[in-house]
């Protein structure tokens, strides 16, 4: 990591534990095999995979055949979207796709392609001003012929974390099977897929200091999934293609750190965040905390600014040395406003001066009060440059 | 003491990118900015500028000299002072150049403000023209030393403080040389062509684009010789220009040009080659670079249009924004709408725009 400069985008990706990089390396060269393979190079190759699905299902709380390997994240939210509601819809012609109005685009863009290009009746389950999901606007919502449910467990640009026990308990009333985005919470949150209540889960590694490009979905026992990727028959059948060994191995080191004793970092964590909102609550003049103010991840801190562009505002914030995000953040210089913000209630300007900052392993006390002491000014700076 | 940093405008091409490269050899603290224009929407491909071809290769070249690169949203304003201006500029029977407009409001307005926004010292581009101080301390705006290439014309409208916080590393150099830099610093761009046409015009006729965007109707009417004499008809005056022969459809022994735009009573007026020629002319709206007229200057030269060149004249001042222009000998198609910039030897005066 460059130590001249300030990292708070830890919701957009994580560096890679040192303790991760080791127990990659032997997967490269030395037992590089291929898990299908007969001969011993393959059986090794598959013994590490077979002990990284272990790991994280005793984590998870799971047995390993629920476990399936993916490449990110966002590849699991697709399999679960999109082979479910097509078994759903196949063994019993359930057309109605439940989401809430402030997914991670890998599950709000998916159930749009179903709705519009193959014909199912999407739905959206409202929320309040912090983004949170009411259980009992599913239980309004959800009817017999609803193919599945996704309710995101913590929100990326806003940190809000939903009631995903009881949104669980009444989907398995219904018989309906329910499914997570837990890709931000995963890396501050327990996670019990029981005590959850939920059928589908999705995680991606890089978000708790594994490596980029491998995620998992947790599908429960019993739940019908049509495959997405076909192939051969890796990950009993519903996900093609070769493993990619090493990461594998890689995100369940990660996910084994990232779960021992999360406590003792978060309050930690949380510390830092509560510090970072009362401070910019108290010093910058037009300013919003998004998101909810107790229920939200512990190393979470969101904003809007009145008058402020957001996408300038990170520029400067860059040269300043400090590496955020914002909710519309667009690399292109064509920012839209973020749809989450549009669904909690914010004008399309409004949501265009948003501002995510999020810590993370490396972040220290003092990172917290520089950040403080420049941001007012580059504020002002941004407002001045509006008109 | 801290490296001055520099903010360069990069558009993907050649010129602006080994700009960025020299800097960044010269040890300044290099920023690359990408200016997000606007485009029509859904051509945003055929645009001139900042397609996604175009983001891409800045962002390369960014990555080579291992500098940041950001691209800036511009889209609003450039509508709103570049666009906008062009139109009106038409209907009123001018014939704009919108690229004065973009560089005095966003280019040395919206994007100078924000660099310096961000701390920056400077804004560099790829021009070619030569940014000076004498020894009073005041900026002289200078030809690029490619006479070929030289783009002062389009820069008549900088003032001091704009200049003062300027660079252009191009202005020493001649476009092949530039090229081999690119090629020495291996930047991918070496071989890209350049950029004609306006960025905004997604590869087609301003015709068709006035046809799309003017919120007026355009009519056809009538064309007329300067007796008055009726010649034809034409299809709405925006799609002539001054000096224009094809597609009047006179029939006549000798070609006729359009001399002049009516625009009260929507007439196109067109007269024979010797009424094309102007033997003075009125600007308005005068930028001098210096901040002060300079009325005394002897051997001024003017140059009416963009890669044209420079014709002796003498100048006389009307008030402070308007000036006369006398010619030393004829010039064709002047066009009202278009910059009239003014040189002494290689040393940029100032401009206006023909009335």
């Amino acid at each position: 990591m460059d130590e001249t400069k300030i990292y708070f985008d830890y919701a957009a990706t994580t560096p890679t534990d040192q303790r991760v990089i080791q127990s990659m390396l032997p997967y490269f060269y030395e037992n590089f095999g291929n898990p299908s393979s007969i001969h011993l190079y393959g059986q090794k190759a598959e013994n590490a995979i077979d002990e990284s699905r272990e790991k994280i299902a005793n984590l998870l709380n799971c047995s390993p055949e629920e476990i399936i390997f993916t490449s990110c994240g966002s590849e699991s939210d697709n399999l679960a979207i999109r082979g479910v509601a097509f078994a759903e819809r196949k063994s019993r012609q359930a057309n109605h796709i439940l989401i809430s109005s402030v997914e991670h685009h890998a599950v709000s863009q998916t159930s749009l392609q179903l709705a519009k290009e193959f014909g199912f009746e999407l739905e959206f389950i409202p929320v309040d001003h912090y983004g949170m999901i009411d259980p009992d606007n599913v239980k309004k919502l959800i009817r017999r012929d609803t193919a599945l449910v996704s309710v995101i467990f913590a929100n990326n640009e806003i940190g809000t974390i939903n009631p995903i026990s009881e949104i669980g308990k009444i989907c398995k009333q219904y018989g309906v099977p329910f499914h997570t985005d837990a890709v931000q919470a995963a890396a501050h949150l327990q996670i019990d897929v029981n005590s959850l209540n939920v059928d589908l889960l999705s995680i991606g590694a890089h978000k708790f200091y594994g490596p980029k490009g491998v995620g998992l979905l947790y599908r429960r026992k019993g739940i019908k999934m049509l495959p997405t990727q076909t192939g051969g028959s890796q990950e009993f059948g519903y996900r093609a293609g070769t493993h990619n060994v090493p990461y594998i191995v890689g995100m369940a080191t990660a996910y084994a750190y990232a779960q021992d004793r999360p406590d003792n970092r978060n309050s930690r964590l949380s510390t830092f965040r509560d510090q970072l909102i009362s401070g910019i609550l108290e010093e910058i003049d037009g300013s919003e905390l998004t998101g909810h103010p107790a229920l939200r991840l512990p190393n979470h801190a969101s904003f809007v600014f009145k008058g402020v562009d957001g996408n300038k505002l990170l520029m400067l914030l860059d040269m300043e040395g400090f590496a955020c995000s914002s909710g519309s953040a667009c690399k292109t210089g064509d920012p839209h406003p973020s749809d989450v913000l549009l669904a909690i209630g914010f004008s399309p300007e409004g949501a265009l001066g948003s501002l995510r900052v999020t810590l993370g392993a490396y972040t220290e006390k003092n990172h917290i009060e520089q950040f403080l002491k420049i941001l007012p000014d580059q504020i002002k700076k941004v407002r001045q440059m509006y008109g | 003491m801290d490296k001055k940093r520099v903010v360069v405008a990069m558009s993907g091409g050649v010129d602006s990118s080994v700009a960025a490269a020299l800097l960044t050899q010269q040890g300044y603290n290099v920023i690359g900015m990408m200016l997000r224009l606007w485009n029509e929407p859904c051509k945003e491909a055929s645009n001139r500028c900042c397609t996604p071809y175009a983001m891409a290769q800045a962002k390369r070249v960014a990555s080579i000299l291992n500098i940041p690169f950001y691209v800036l949203d511009a889209q609003i304003p450039f509508y709103n002072s570049v666009v906008k201006y062009f139109l009106q500029s038409y209907l009123n029977g001018n014939t704009p150049n919108p690229c004065l407009i973009c560089n005095r409001e966003i280019r040395w307005g919206y994007l100078l403000n924000h660099a310096l926004a961000i701390g920056a010292d400077y804004i560099a581009t790829g021009h070619y023209v030569r940014n000076e101080k004498n020894n009073q301390g005041q900026f002289i705006l200078k030809k690029g030393l490619d006479s070929n290439k030289d783009q002062s014309y389009v820069l008549y409208v900088l003032n001091q403080t704009q200049l003062s916080h300027s660079l252009f590393p191009l202005g020493q150099y001649l476009k092949t040389e530039v090229r081999q830099l690119a090629r020495d610093f291996n930047l991918p761009v070496a071989d890209k062509e350049e950029s004609q046409d306006l960025c905004f015009l997604a590869d087609e006729d301003y015709r068709s684009f006035i046809l799309r965007n003017a919120c007026v109707e355009i009519k056809p009417g009538i064309i007329v010789n300067s007796q008055n004499k009726l010649l034809g008809q034409h299809n709405g005056l925006p799609f002539y220009t001054i000096g224009q022969r094809k597609g009047l459809n006179i029939s006549s022994e000798s070609p006729y040009y359009v001399i002049k735009k009516d625009v009260q009573n929507n007439v196109l007026i067109a007269g024979k080659t010797e009424e094309r020629a102007s033997k003075s002319l009125f600007i308005e709206n005068m930028n001098w670079i210096s901040g002060t007229p300079s009325l005394t200057s002897s051997n001024i030269k003017v140059m009416v249009r963009y890669r044209s060149k420079a014709k002796p004249c003498t100048i006389q001042e009307i008030n402070s924004t308007k000036l006369r222009i006398d010619l030393l000998e004829t010039i064709n198609d002047v066009a009202p709408g278009q910059a009239a910039v003014l040189y002494q030897d290689d040393i940029c005066l100032g401009g206006g725009i023909i009335t």
